[in-house]
């Protein structure tokens, strides 16, 4: 196969459907932010090594760079451009507000990562915390910041969801 | 704390906080234009080595390739400092293993890649400088046909009142040689570049730069253009720490290609280049000699530095100033000397990395103080508060404190770790170290030589009583927007969300140097007010008039003007600045920042001078395994005196991230370089450009940081601010090491402390050997004869006495009137 022949991606990114064609040599990151303009996804090495172009496919995280769109026909995918609406999501508000994001680079695959963290676990440990932030490196915060956003993201949406059985 | 203040000292979301979270803030590579090109550059295999021909027909052929270009289409040479203009767009000579020496421009990136291999470059090789004793040793073959002599960039030499009698009157001498290898910034974002020749026909960077007033100088230069038609934009970056501040290959091939082609055109960086573009922490080899009275009182201090600079001039030369500027303002040093010398290798070239130059000594420095308490049975934390500098005093070698809270810093962080109890006292293979450190607040002196301001700021306000703040200043992810506009709508008592702010655009704002030496909050924050302040004054003229009261009685909080007397009597901000308007016409405010003039006059003083330094103490405390070496860090306890806390969120992520950075220096970190064997190539190469084998820490390996803030207000910071982000780095390498001490008994005087050097050194004290991991000795420096500067206490007037300019000139002048 010629690896530029144009192939086709039908999928799911941030709930809407999607059809393009792109290079078949593309991966799922060049997609996204060359063929679709969600340039919210980062780059960091494209080699693995930095996380930060962590998106998720199928509510799971997964380094975009090492994704080749062509394994993405039919998957849900989830970028940092389809959390939150015109209010932010509690992660969003809980980095902007808590000095989670400094630079901001690292942010979007960081907010993704929790995401999942915190739907898979509300209640998450400090250690739990670490453990599934680790494979995205940020070089401005030390960490300690972003671990208090993940806190309080997971006790904001906690609340939430109380205040929905309540209701 | 607020002190009266509307939002200084207040905990809030920063201004560029919800863009950064929604994918809102634009980096350089997120950038597109239509028609655009892309860019890659071939870079040297060669360390060193003459590029005789390049051929580019095949690459040239290439389907959707549009232009080639090597270095006979970028002549002309720049660099950061007008002493080191010595690089080119694209090299004739590479002198690093990645020096750029051919461009391709394509349709897109795989095409450009793909050219890269068809570009036959026809290289004379040439014998490698490989450590800084090659450099002092092989005057031949040149790396530069300028510096000092040989492959000796710069030396430098300064002595500050009798130091050899200093030391023989010492009850003890402490002769201590360090090792700090180089390490790299390792920003998250890669250095991208978007250039484009607008509708007009003037040229358009945006970059990913920390100084756009820098590459704007440089691309005109370059470029043969009027600077009045190039804007250089400097996009927010995904973090600098310093290696965005240079002038860069890629911006100029870039540039040139637009106006060559007529079309955009972009470079996004790998993360291999980043790694070659470096300019960071300089490797020092450094040999301090101390004199002390029993009771722990320095008696002087001589330093000697040979600082490894790479393969191009960067701001090495202030980087080798700095090695030895900041001794004094610690601890009270009555006399000091220092001889510097750097020099070139065959390596990718060394710059400013966080702490520029002054992280160095400050590792040797304080592991030596740590030595010194020890023979002396002081404490270490004792030692240094009965030694400390004093506020608004002048150092022996001229610089002058302000406010200066390193005392109070030490007694938090003694306090929050329980020194007292359990330093000494720990467990064996459980240690406590404690260090200190001080930072500029801002260069004294500009980059190039010039009277005007270091920063300026404009404010336009619209009748909508929104306000619009244009300074040339950085956003680098440290929160110079934050600063800016908090300062603003402080001034004017107006809300953050009130204020529009565009920053780092040579076309559109007022110059600011740059986000370096940490600069930004003093330059920047004094040119904010200036400009605030008069804003409001011209409100105020228009309110007072309409409201009958006193000007000078207006109070500006919560979006009003009111009179302080009677609150109920006011109106809204919206409706003072239509008042105003309507009574003085458009309105417009600027505001401008030039330091305070230094009090040092002597060639080489011009490094270290600053209106105000920050000041911070550490405890790290580590674990270490006495059978594999292994360390760890649980808890690091850090204080910083910030003069005042503007944000408090963004104050502690500053210290933080610090002491992040620190542990990665003092454990991990290693920009290193290894020799293949002659018979592949015998090129000196980068050992492990990559993030896979360069570590750094994850969220696994940061410790618990207990982070305190202490506020000596400073006179010449605004509204007593002093700077945060570089300044909590430097006690960071030297507290882990002392740490290590009370852990396992044993020193390890270079960085990065790896288990490896921890058993060396247990193994040598296992033997009997001294229990020491680190450099043995430091290599024959033929030194110039030193400028002696008398110290202000034995009547020096800040003027070397036997310059011999000063000689020449004395002489002419002689000469003349006789």
């Amino acid at each position: 196969m010629d690896e530029r022949e144009k192939q086709r991606l039908k999928c799911t990114v941030n709930g809407e459907s999607v059809d393009v064609l792109f290079d078949g040599y593309k991966t799922l990151l060049e997609v996204l932010r060359e063929e679709l303009d969600l340039c919210g996804t980062k780059h960091g090495c494209e080699l693995g090594e930095c996380g930060a172009c962590a998106v998720l496919v199928d509510g799971k995280p997964v380094l975009s760079c090492l994704t080749l769109a062509l394994e993405c026909g039919q998957r849900k995918i989830e970028t940092i451009e389809g959390v939150g609406d015109a209010k932010l999501h509690p992660l969003q508000a809980a980095f902007a507000d808590l000095g989670g994001s400094q630079c901001g680079y690292c942010t979007p695959a960081m907010i993704l990562t929790a995401k999942e963290l915190l739907e898979r676990n509300p209640d998450p440990s400090l250690d739990e915390i670490r453990e599934s932030l680790a494979g995205v490196l940020c070089r401005c915060t030390g960490y300690q910041q972003i671990f208090d956003s993940v806190e309080q993201a997971a006790e904001e949406l906690r609340r939430g969801e109380k205040a929905e059985v309540n209701s | 704390m607020s002190d009266g203040f509307n939002l200084i000292g207040k905990a809030r979301r920063r201004v560029d906080g919800r863009s950064k979270v929604t994918a809102g803030t634009d980096f350089a590579d997120d950038l597109s234009l239509p028609r655009m090109l892309h860019c890659k550059l071939l870079r040297s295999p060669h360390p060193h080595a003459r590029v005789k021909s390049v051929d580019a027909s095949k690459a040239e052929a290439h389907p959707g390739v549009h232009l080639v270009m090597d270095w006979t289409d970028l002549p002309i040479e720049f660099g950061i400092l007008p002493v080191s203009q010595d690089e080119q767009g694209l090299t004739e000579i590479a002198r690093f293993a990645g020096d750029p020496v051919a461009a391709v421009i394509a349709e897109d990136e795989l095409t450009a890649f793909e050219a890269l291999d068809l570009i036959d470059v026809d290289y004379e090789v040439l014998p490698v400088i490989a450590e800084p004793t090659d450099s002092l040793e092989n005057p031949e073959p040149r790396i530069h046909d300028y510096g000092e002599e040989g492959n000796i960039h710069k030396r430098v030499s300064l002595r500050f009142g009798d130091v050899d009698g200093a030391l023989e009157g010492a009850d003890e001498v402490f002769d201590d040689i360090f090792f700090f290898q180089g390490n790299t910034h390792l920003p998250m974002e890669q250095h991208a570049s978007l250039a484009a020749v607008d509708p007009q026909g003037k040229l358009t960077l945006w970059s990913s730069t920390q100084t756009p007033h820098y590459v704007h100088r440089a691309l005109a230069r370059v470029m043969e253009m009027d600077p009045a038609h190039i804007r250089v934009v400097a996009q927010p970056n995904g973090g600098g720490f310093g290696g965005k501040s240079d002038v860069f290959n890629h911006e100029m091939v870039v540039c040139k290609a637009a106006r060559v082609l007529g079309r955009p055109v972009k470079i996004a960086l790998t993360r291999e280049e980043v790694f070659y573009c470096h300019r960071g922490r300089h490797p020092v080899l450094m040999r301090f000699r101390t004199g002390v009275t029993k009771s722990g009182k320095i008696t002087g201090t001589k330093l000697q530095t040979l600082v490894d600079g790479g393969a191009y001039g960067s701001y090495g030369v202030a980087s080798l100033f700095y090695t030895g500027a900041l001794q004094t303002v610690t601890y009270d040093l009555p006399r000091y000397q220092f001889q510097g010398c750097r020099v070139f290798t065959n390596k990718a070239p060394c710059g400013p990395k966080r702490g520029h130059g002054t992280v160095q000594p400050r590792f040797g420095q304080e592991i030596q103080l740590d030595k010194i308490a020890h023979k002396l049975e002081l404490d270490p934390a004792e030692m240094r508060l009965n030694m400390l500098a004093k506020p608004n005093s002048l150092t022996a070698n001229y610089l002058r404190i302000g406010s200066i809270g390193l005392g109070e810093c030490i007694e938090r962080v003694v306090k929050a770790s329980g020194w007292n109890e359990r330093y000494r006292n720990l467990p064996d293979g459980k240690g406590l170290g404690l260090a200190c450190g001080s930072y500029l607040c801002g260069a004294g002196v500009a980059i190039y030589w010039n009277d005007m301001p270091h920063s300026g700021v404009q404010l336009q306000v619209d009748r909508s009583g929104s306000v619009t703040v244009f300074c040339g200043c950085t956003e680098i992810g440290q929160g110079s927007d934050d600063v800016l506009v908090g300062f603003v709508a402080e001034v004017l008592g107006i809300e953050p969300f009130d204020v529009r702010c565009v920053t780092g655009d040579t076309g559109m704002t007022p110059v600011d140097l740059g986000s370096y030496s940490s600069r930004v909050t003093m330059m920047m924050g004094n040119a904010a007010i200036q400009a605030a302040e008069r804003m409001r004054e011209q409100i105020a003229t228009a309110v007072a008039k309409e409201l009958e009261v006193p000007a000078g009685r207006l109070v500006f909080a919560n979006r009003r003007v009111f009179d302080a007397q009677d609150p109920e009597k006011g109106m809204p901000f919206r409706k003072a600045v239509n008042r105003a308007e309507a009574m003085l016409g458009t309105l417009g405010s600027t505001g401008s920042y030039a330091p305070p003039r230094t009090a040092a006059r002597f060639k080489g003083g011009g490094v270290g001078p600053s209106p105000a330094y920050s000041y911070t103490a550490a405890v790290v405390e580590v674990d270490v395994d006495r059978t594999t070496g292994w360390i760890s860090v649980p808890k690091v306890w850090v204080a910083h005196d910030i003069g005042r806390t503007l944000n408090p969120v963004l104050a502690r992520g500053q210290v933080e991230g610090s002491v992040y950075m620190g542990l990665g220096e003092a454990l991990m970190e290693e920009q290193v370089y290894r020799k293949f064997p002659s018979k592949l190539s015998g090129a000196y190469v980068h050992k492990e450009p990559s993030m896979l084998e360069y570590k750094s820490p994850t969220a696994l390996d940061m410790p618990e940081v207990f982070t305190e803030l202490v506020e000596d207000p400073d006179p010449n910071g605004p509204m007593g601010a002093k700077e945060v982000g570089q300044g909590p780095l430097l006690p960071i390498m030297p507290a882990v090491a002392n740490a290590v001490f009370d852990a396992v008994g044993v020193r390890v005087d270079e960085v990065p402390i790896t288990p490896e050097k921890i058993l060396r050194a247990l193994d040598r004290k296992a033997k009997g050997e001294e229990g020491r991991y680190g450099p043995e000795s430091f290599p024959e420096v033929r030194w110039p004869e030193p400028l002696e500067v008398p110290p202000p206490w034995d009547g020096g007037d800040g003027r070397a006495v036997n310059d011999p300019d000063r000689k020449r000139a004395a002489k002419l002048a002689e000469v003349k009137s006789s």
